[in-house]
């Protein structure tokens, strides 16, 4: 209840700061916002869009959180997700499957290129206790390379020469069902996926032996370690799965919401699992709130900046914003500690006799 | 062979130099404590800051080179001031550094653009004249070593350098220096001596913020010419730099130097036959990798300092 109360407060002063923002820049927020709120939730279209949009941030979230679970910062997940995304792509580029059978081998493909990804960084802490913060950077410029000259030596697109071959419809996770209902919206099974990972996930961290030794690990590496549980073993584990989840993310975006992958681009997504899973206190349904609201900014950023001249980086400024208030939570804790005194008796302060009087 | 180093080493130079100043701003803020991952963040504001008071006095004095001082400055001082949000967050909230840091470079790289986007409407800002690359006088003459290093250098390249040594001057050989080590390694044994820590750590963040912004600066006024968003992962780079030099200013300089001409041969090979046989992929990413490698083989024998990225609690002793 205080963790959501501080991410609550922490988007509300981001949003403020976006408010100011334009407000200085000589635009007027009110509108700014209602043009937002609109371009992502005026029709059933548009909503179908903002869940789309928020589709790989729930698996980038859920990869950063569930590695955060275990003390580990998978700053990587930009790096996995485009290597998952284009392990997918490359599968579905090659073979011709029922749909079903190929749909299934490009998710698990996807998964395990993204997975591998992060082995190599799960493996240098584990083994060499190199800070995984740094391995993942390095990975993530690695994978961004790879992909620079690997797409278009092999899978070079029609027309451009920044993107791979469009994939076929049916290579694609679209369904007609789904999208029809949303009024012909690009969301996919894409979302379906990432409802399900948000549940195995949360069922993984607080119902198995496995998520209670990782949050072990977590909490404090030595006293697991004392406690007899495998370290070494967890941190590889973790990392596996971040990794994962991140492929996964990868596979929904490029073969979700988009049906090719571009070349010379980090997906930003993969940063912005950072903030899904700080704001979302790494918690699996937290993490699934908070995606679907950046998912909003993300998405009725187009239609604002075609209403009015505020250039649509405004969402990524609240976004980062937020993510600033989020990691100096002490600051609103500190605040709501200050609202609440006024109504709690005086002998109970446990400050005693150091308190300020105010 | 010899010719194409000779080609290429003015190049590299200039590349080596923002990565330099950045992680050089580095050091100070990892040996004060502070983890500061937000490098990349805080040159993105310097070359915006930087890029734009360029931009609007070169409208009012169109051909005075002091203008880019003027930027160069201002981009300092920007970074300095934005770099004070990362140490607010970590010293005196306690926050998760890498947290914040992570922060910081989404602000800048958000923010930055936004306003750029207010200003020029593309996003891109651009300045209509950098520094010229020029040849020292007589210093060209020396054998070897003059064509390889005083050709075709920039202004900015001597005075980075003159900011290294005067910073190893600084951390080595005065109290200053001792007491900011001091706070890296052991902060309680600092404080029993008398050391304001929080004040040290400040003085280190604030430092890495004007060198990086100063180090994002630099880029627009020698090779760029053009903000046009980020600094392509030159931040990060520079942070690998920092632990690649093992914290010390001149292991720095190597590094830099080694990851500057990495990035440049990488960049030119397919201009130069004798090394265009090799795939450009495996050079785009060999200095990520023999990063990982160096990070391998530093791990048993680490110089970090002790107490880095460790928020300071002065009741636990």
């Amino acid at each position: 209840m205080k963790n959501f109360l501080i991410s609550l407060l922490a988007v509300l002063f981001g949003l403020l700061a976006g408010a100011l923002l334009m407000a200085i820049t000589g635009h007027n927020p009110l509108e700014g916002f209602s043009y937002l709120l609109e371009g992502g939730l005026k029709n059933p279209e548009r909503i179908g869009n903002t869940l789309a949009t928020a589709t790989p941030l729930i698996l980038t979230g859920l990869s950063v959180a569930f590695a955060f679970r275990t003390g580990l910062f998978n700053i990587g997940a930009a790096g996995q997700m485009l290597i998952g995304g284009f392990c997918a792509t490359a599968v579905g580029l090659s073979f011709d499957m029922a749909r079903p059978l190929l749909l299934l081998v490009m998710v698990l493909v996807g998964m395990l290129g993204g997975a591998l990804w992060a082995l190599i960084p799960g493996i240098l802490k584990a083994k060499f206790n190199v800070h995984e913060v740094v391995s993942t950077i390095m990975m993530n410029w690695i994978a961004y390379w790879t992909i620079y000259y690997v797409v278009p030596a092999y899978f070079k697109g029609e027309f451009l020469e920044t993107e791979s071959r469009r994939l076929p419809e049916t290579a694609t996770l679209k369904w007609k069902l789904l999208s029809d209902i949303f009024g012909g919206s690009y969301i996919n099974l894409g979302l379906i996926i990432a409802l399900v990972f948000v549940f195995i996930v949360g069922f993984i961290i607080n119902k198995t032996t496995l998520g209670y030794e990782l949050k072990a690990v977590g909490y404090n590496r030595h006293a697991a370690e004392y406690a007899g549980i495998a370290v070494n073993r967890g941190i590889i584990l973790s990392m596996l799965i971040s990794g994962g989840l991140a492929g996964l993310a990868g596979v929904v975006q490029y073969a979700g919401n988009a049906s090719s992958i571009q070349i010379g681009i980090l997906p930003s997504q993969g940063y912005d699992g950072i903030a899904v899973a700080l704001l979302g206190a790494n918690t699996p349904i937290g993490v699934m709130l908070s995606a679907v609201f950046f998912g909003l900014l993300y998405s009725g950023r187009g239609f604002m900046s075609a209403m009015t001249d505020i250039p649509p980086e405004i969402s990524d400024s609240i976004i980062a914003i937020v993510i600033y208030f989020a990691a100096t939570s002490i600051l609103i804790e500190r605040l709501l500690r200050r609202f609440k005194k006024p109504l709690s008796e005086k002998s109970k302060d446990p400050a005693g006799g150091k308190k300020v009087q105010s | 062979m010899w010719s194409v180093i000779e080609q290429i080493f003015p190049y590299a130079v200039v590349f080596t130099i923002p990565l330099l100043i950045t992680a050089l701003g580095g050091l100070f803020s990892e040996r004060s404590g502070v983890v500061n991952i937000g490098l990349e963040g805080l040159m993105v504001i310097g070359s915006f800051t930087g890029a734009f008071t360029i931009y609007k006095l070169q409208e009012i004095w169109t051909n005075n080179p002091s203008v880019l001082w003027i930027g160069l400055l201002v981009a300092f001082i920007c970074g300095v001031i934005f770099s004070l949000l990362h140490a607010f967050a970590s010293i005196n909230l306690n926050a998760n550094q890498i947290i914040s840091g992570t922060a910081i470079n989404m602000i800048a790289g958000a923010i930055t653009v936004f306003m750029a986007r207010n200003i020029t409407g593309s996003g891109n800002v651009r300045i209509t004249k950098g520094f010229q690359p020029f040849d020292i006088p007589y210093l060209t003459d020396i054998p070897i070593i003059g064509n390889l290093i005083f050709k075709k250098t920039y202004p900015t390249t001597w005075c980075i350098l003159l900011i290294l040594f005067v910073s190893a001057f600084i951390l080595y050989k005065t109290s200053f220096g001792l007491r900011l080590r001091a706070c890296g390694e052991n902060p309680h044994a600092a404080e029993a001596a008398g050391i304001n820590v929080r004040y040290m750590r400040y003085i280190g963040v604030m430092i890495s913020g004007g060198f990086s912004a100063l180090g994002g600066a630099v880029i627009i006024v020698t090779y760029a010419g053009e903000f046009s968003g980020t600094v392509a992962g030159l931040g990060f780079l520079a942070l690998a730099s920092l632990i690649f030099g093992q914290w010390r200013p001149f292991g720095v300089l190597a590094a830099t130097l080694f990851f500057g001409f990495a990035s440049t041969i990488a960049n030119v090979s397919q201009v130069i036959p004798s090394l265009a046989v090799i795939p450009p992929i495996l050079l785009k990413i060999f200095p990520y990798v023999v990063t990982l490698i160096a990070l391998i083989i530093f791990s048993k024998s680490s110089q970090a300092p002790k107490a880095v990225g460790e928020p300071f609690d002065s009741g636990k002793r």
